[in-house]
């Protein structure tokens, strides 16, 4: 056991950081275009210094970091508040996704402008029908020649109103089985065939989107991992978003908890400061814990995954954790501010409106408790 | 970066578990706690003195294995996980204050016979009136100088009758070293909610006493050492409710299937493996930290004896309601896990205290 950096992780980290403090573009504009735009400006700017898709291998533009070099990343870059790169899904899931299922030339065509920001990746996957039963959902994909013809409906597409590509699953074969009828596509959202309708959220802001799809055209060319073979390749995408929430956002529960101390301390409830109450202090200390538990639980799965080439059973819980204190966190953070709760007068509203979608974006905490309860502790299925 | 045991501690990990499998049968924990008086027997003993584990932390300068806390809480979650009733605990806590004395005359007199299990300790910390520090005490010593005398009565101290000399915490953080059969000590059996773990109240008149020179640094290490020790046990308690859980959840059929397959049995197990192994994970992290990063430590150790604690306790507490009647009936093993799983709760800080702490070293 050695929980230090390595000399080489150090220097990873170093050389980062100092880059980092000389890059940083500053605080993001308002608005949800200005943002937009200063993000995916941020992540050109990574990407030219080699700083965006570190997991990828080199030879696909990456920098073929070892995972806790990737851990590193999200750690310091969170830390010195950098803004997201603009195309999370790409980089996170899209990319990964072409790298493990793809072709050599699918892998050509698409990774450099996921890396880029130059083209934008959307996930379709769930549909008005098919939410947490993923392979039971409906939009019909039929093959004319070179070109597949599909329609249907998908829903809670995020980042849909931005992008090029769609990770798109569409049943190809509606007599199999339903988790062997299904194409993994990679669509065009450029063409009129693709409707994009913008969903509010209860936060207000419309992060994700309705597609429509009425005789949408995708070539044969862009099918990932084989026709009928969707339902792998779909795990695969979800597989690095469980992950990718997980571990990214382990270190973004510990700055938000910093920040929750620092308000716990200059807010004034009944004569003396938050931070003084001792039912305040103990639900502080227990989230400070939790995400303790949480980031080494993470630490703990990379050295699984290292030695064993696959996530142990620590892996699969860190979602569902992360979704669980993230919310607590949220809801203290009301409960500290007293009256001023009732109104919207900092990020803490919208940072805890946000939350509750935790625990059902990229798999409900219900279906991630069956995940574990079936695979990993071998409990019979519900069916 | 890497949290993997080494092929050392592994082969550690594996022996104690073997052992204690092959030893402490579920027959052999029932009647230890039920029918032998001392709750464990001489061979017993004996066989555990010669794996060295009287040893562990005491130095090699002292005839000990010298080995870290890392060590010490792998051989600690198989204890828990066996539930095997010993002393070892008790006497480790002595051992790991008498380490802290350093070159302390007493300390170097009594580690020896410590590190090859002859001589057995247990450490005596509550008042009768105490609160909830593990290391508050009122007692005053009184007597001449250099040769003091305690008076007074302390409460659950475990393995008391077993033990050849007793670590006693006084006022003011100091601790002395009272030998068994010393004038004035009476060792009293009190009945306990943990049936594996024998407690004791021991009152001391006028009884005499060595005092131990510690450095309050090193006196906290000590207990911190202790309480994550405590963490782990309830990590392996955790652990064997778990699977206890689990195979009861594929076997007992009701209204058709198997209860498992109804996910008001089976989101509660799932909620088992997330907190057993978010209570490994901050154990070890406490244990590595206690070996290399003192800085670090005293956090590490109160986040882990406050989440081991709790998550021992819900983890037992929903494995029972996985039983339905059967989990409540003495006949069955469960209970001695969930009450060693609260008891550990409550030692030596509950988890309250410990979070008190945490909110403190963290800089709420
Ligand atoms: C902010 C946000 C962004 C999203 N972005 C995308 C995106 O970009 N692309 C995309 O494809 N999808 C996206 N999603 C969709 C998300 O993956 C689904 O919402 C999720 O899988 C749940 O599906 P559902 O909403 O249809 O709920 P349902 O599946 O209908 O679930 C309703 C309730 O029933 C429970 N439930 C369902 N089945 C079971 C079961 N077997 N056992 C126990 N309980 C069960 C669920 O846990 C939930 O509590 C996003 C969602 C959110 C909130």
């Amino acid at each position: 056991m050695d929980l230090t950096l390595s000399p080489q992780e150090e220097a990873f980290r170093d050389e980062l950081r100092g880059w980092l403090d000389e890059h940083h573009p500053g605080a993001e504009p308002e608005g949800d275009e200005a943002g937009f735009e200063f993000r995916r400006s941020w992540q050109k700017t990574l990407h030219q210094a080699g700083w965006a898709g570190v997991s990828w291998p080199k030879e696909y533009g990456g920098r073929g970091a070892s995972l806790i070099e990737q851990a590193i990343y999200n750690e310091e870059v969170t830390r010195a508040k950098a803004p997201a790169a603009v195309n999370v899904l790409g980089l996170a899931m899209g990319g990964p996704t072409v790298i493990a299922h793809g072709s050599e030339e699918q892998r050509k065509r698409y990774l450099e402008p996921i890396l880029s920001a130059e083209e934008i990746w959307c996930q379709g996957f769930s549909e008005p029908e098919s939410g947490s039963d993923l392979a039971s959902l409906k939009t019909k994909a039929e093959r004319h020649g070179d070109e597949w013809v599909v329609t249907g409906q998908k829903v809670w597409t995020t980042l849909a109103h931005h992008a090029k590509w769609c990770m798109l699953v569409a049943r190809t074969d509606p007599d199999a089985p339903k988790h062997q009828g299904l194409t993994y596509f990679l669509m065009d959202m450029d063409q009129d065939a693709v409707q994009v309708r913008p969903l509010a959220q209860i936060t207000g802001e419309a992060e994700f989107n309705e597609l429509f799809l009425e005789e949408a055209r995708i070539p044969h060319a862009n099918i990932v991992g084989g026709e009928g073979n969707g339902w792998p390749v779909a795990i695969t995408t979800l597989m690095h978003e469980r992950a990718t929430l997980a571990f990214g956002l382990q270190i973004q529960v510990k700055i938000a908890l910093g920040e929750l101390m620092e308000k716990a301390r200059s807010t004034t409830v009944n004569g003396g400061s938050a931070a003084e109450d001792e039912i305040i202090r103990d639900r502080l200390a227990q989230l400070y814990i939790e995400s303790e538990v949480l980031r080494l639980n993470a630490y703990r799965g990379l050295t699984h995954t290292m030695k064993h080439g696959v996530p142990g059973p620590e892996g699969s819980l860190g979602k569902w954790q992360w979704a669980d204190v993230n919310q607590a966190l949220t809801e203290l953070a009301l409960d500290i501010a007293g009256p001023q709760a009732l109104l919207r007068s900092d990020d803490w509203t919208y940072r805890f409106l946000r939350a509750r979608a935790n625990s059902i974006e990229g798999g409900t905490t219900e279906i991630l408790k069956n995940i574990v309860a079936e695979r990993v502790l071998g409990l019979p299925r519900l069916r | 970066m890497n949290f993997d045991l080494t092929d050392d501690q592994r082969a550690i990990q594996r022996t104690a578990g073997e052992f204690l499998a092959a030893r402490y049968k579920p027959e052999e924990l029932r009647r230890l706690a039920l029918e032998e008086e001392r709750g464990f027997t001489d061979e017993q003993w004996k066989a555990i003195a010669e794996l060295g584990w009287p040893g562990l932390v005491v130095s090699e300068a002292h005839g000990g294995l010298g080995l870290g806390i890392v060590e010490l809480v792998v051989v600690q979650e198989q204890l828990g996980y066996a539930l095997a009733p010993t002393p070892f605990l008790s006497d480790v806590g002595a051992a790991l204050l008498l380490e802290a004395g350093g070159e302390d005359e007493t300390a170097a007199e009594y580690l020896p016979g410590v590190a090859t299990g002859e001589r057995r300790g247990t450490v005596a910390v509550w008042d009768a009136d105490a609160g909830w520090s593990p290391t508050h005490s009122a007692l005053v010593p009184g007597g001449e100088d250099g040769q003091p005398t305690l008076t007074g009565t302390k409460v659950a101290v475990a393995d008391a009758a077993a033990a050849d000399f007793i670590v006693v915490s006084g006022a003011d953080g100091r601790h002395f070293v009272v030998d068994a059969g010393a004038s004035g000590l009476e060792i009293e059996a009190t009945e306990a909610l943990d049936p594996t773990r024998r407690l004791y109240s021991v009152s001391l008149s006028e009884t005499p006493a060595r005092e131990l020179s510690l450095a309050p640094e090193a006196r906290r290490r000590a207990y911190e050492a202790l309480t994550t020790a405590l963490a782990a046990e309830s990590v392996g308690v955790a652990q064997r409710a778990m699977e206890m859980a689990t195979e009861y959840a594929k076997e007992r059929q009701q209204f058709g299937r198997p209860i498992g397959a109804y996910q008001a049995i089976s989101h509660p197990c799932a909620q088992m493996l997330l907190e057993t192994e978010g209570a490994r994970s901050v154990t070890l992290y406490a244990a590595w930290a206690l070996d290399h990063e003192p800085d670090t430590s005293q956090l590490a150790a109160a986040m882990a004896k406050s989440y081991a604690g709790e998550a021992g306790w819900r983890v037992t507490a929903a494995a029972l309601q996985v039983h339905g009647g059967i989990g409540f009936t003495f006949e069955h093993d469960l209970h001695f896990f969930l009450k060693r799983a609260r008891a550990n709760l409550h030692a030596f800080g509950d988890s309250r205290w410990h979070r008190r702490r945490v909110a403190d070293l963290a800089g709420v």
